[in-house]
């Protein structure tokens, strides 16, 4: 396959950036996105120049580290797919394909299709965890949890943090993301005891990092890898309502 | 490279509010204050055009309605005093209506400054919903002004005798003056995906349904915008076509 792209290059955070042009040739359908860049960079760097930065870890799509947004949609056009997991043959002969980072004011750019998504972690580190006391495992099912709680939580945890949600967002708001964790965590028994001071927490946290509010235009639940749907945006507006009317 | 990755800097965005927001400051807190005055103003609204719909009982009918929104109450309490009460909630939803969507635009700007080079359709459920709740916010924004100006303080209506609701309703609406009935109209289209949008939108800030009930609140939202939208469409439009004179 012969491929146009245009990729956002940006040298450090301070640096004005643009769209640069390059032509690649050669590129095997069954290659990934991430591996046709792979193959661009060897290129680049045998040719002297800087190459693209991207993030990347387990490409297995599961880790949350790719990002990148292809044609103006977060992880590229195939529904629920990381961008790791989107192969060249979505793509055909000839395209030109576009490549830009996370666009968010809470995620600024460090380089190139880099963001910083450090926001995320602060808003986890607010309130996105249980304290569990140390010790042995307790036996596997000394917690009754009703089947259907454990399934809608387990879809709620298959959020990988990748920040696609506030990437779409035309508010840049991290709100699926957090109604993901505290749909998951709420769900639990061993949630509970945390349940208001984490919502609570959470948002003020995701406020101060600026992002923005939701006007459920469901952009994020569109271009979710994990199709988290809106439904976990309105328990988090739930648990929120009722945590700041007990709090105050 | 990994090693170079665990030293970057900590993520500070330009625009960030000095201490934690009180819970009814966030993002949040704003959204169900708008939800909540929007719920309020939908409320009127439907009154106010059950009460239109007088217009088709005749002069009189439309007239002693008018009258009797402003002696509710009477002789127990005040000329126009329930009117008056009903007007400053009113007023007071159209405010934090309007502040807290001020706000939530001007935050949403901020957590989005870069627009991407190429823009893709939008996919969303409520894809039209960042258009239609801002620039069709505006429109009926403007409208309500020119509306005041016409049909209760009669500054642009030719009749000026404010007991005849039915006069000033039947000239601003003639034939003649058209564009008067395309803005009615216009801003009503505004209105009805304002509604659409907004009816469920504040169903899911406040009460947060599940996915059966949410789609359920979404189609009840399209109902509701319709007979809204119809049964506001119909007093004008039978005014220009003759039908009320």
């Amino acid at each position: 396959m012969k491929l146009s792209l245009r990729i956002w290059r940006q040298s450090d955070a301070q640096a004005e950036g643009k769209m640069v042009s390059y032509e690649i040739d050669e590129v095997s359908e069954d290659a990934s996105f991430l591996e046709m860049l792979d193959v661009l960079n060897e290129r680049l760097i045998g040719e002297g120049e800087d190459p693209v930065a991207f993030d990347h870890d387990c490409r297995e799509g599961i880790c949350g580290a790719c990002s990148l947004v292809i044609d103006g949609q977060p992880h590229g056009p195939q529904a629920a797919t990381t961008t790791c997991q989107l192969h060249m043959r979505k793509f055909k002969d000839g395209d030109s394909i576009d490549i830009e980072p996370w666009r968010a004011g809470a995620f600024p750019v460090i380089k190139d299709l880099v963001v910083d998504r450090s926001a995320f972690d602060r808003i986890i580190q607010a309130g996105g965890y249980i304290s569990a006391p140390t010790g042995t495992a307790p036996d596997a099912h000394a917690v009754p949890i009703p089947k259907q709680d454990a399934d809608a939580a387990f879809s709620a945890a298959a959020c990988i943090g990748c920040g696609a949600c506030v990437a779409a967002c035309p508010n840049g708001s991290g709100m699926l993301f957090m109604g993901a964790k505290v749909t998951h965590l709420g769900l639990m028994p061993q949630g509970q005891p945390e349940r208001a001071t984490r919502v609570l927490g959470m948002v003020a946290a995701h406020d101060e990092a600026g992002f923005g509010g939701c006007t459920n235009t469901g952009e994020c639940a569109a271009a979710c890898p994990k199709e988290i749907g809106l439904d976990v945006i309105g328990k988090l507006n739930r648990d929120f309502r009722k945590a700041a009317i007990r709090a105050a | 490279m990994s090693t170079d990755l665990q030293h970057r800097p900590a993520a500070r965005p330009d625009k960030r509010p000095k201490a934690p927001l009180a819970p009814w400051r966030s993002n949040i807190g704003l959204k169900i204050a708008m939800a909540v005055s929007g719920i309020l103003m939908i409320l009127f609204i439907i009154a106010h055009m059950a009460g239109n719909l007088h217009i088709f009982e005749g002069r009189e009918s439309m007239n002693d309605y008018a009258h009797g929104l402003r002696t509710l109450g009477e002789p127990l309490l005040p000329h126009e005093s329930i009117l008056w009460i009903l007007r400053i909630g009113l007023i007071a939803s159209i405010a934090v209506h309007i502040w807290s969507g001020l706000v939530l635009s001007r935050r949403a700007h901020h957590a989005r400054p870069v627009r991407y080079a190429h823009r893709h359709k939008n996919r969303g459920e409520s894809r039209g919903a960042y258009g239609v709740m801002r620039w069709g916010g505006i429109v009926i924004f403007l409208f309500v002004v020119w509306h005041l100006l016409d049909l209760t303080w009669r500054t642009v209506n030719p009749v000026k005798e404010v007991p005849d609701a039915y006069g000033a309703v039947v000239a601003t609406f003639s034939p003649e003056r058209w564009p008067v009935t395309v803005f009615y109209l216009l801003a009503l289209t505004a209105l009805g995906f304002h509604l659409r949008h907004g009816i469920w939108s504040a169903v899911q800030t406040i009460a947060g349904p599940t996915t059966k009930w949410r789609k359920r609140t979404q189609a009840t939202a399209l109902a509701v915008a319709l007979i809204i939208v119809l049964g506001f469409a119909i007093v004008p439009l039978s005014v220009t076509f003759g039908l009320v004179k």
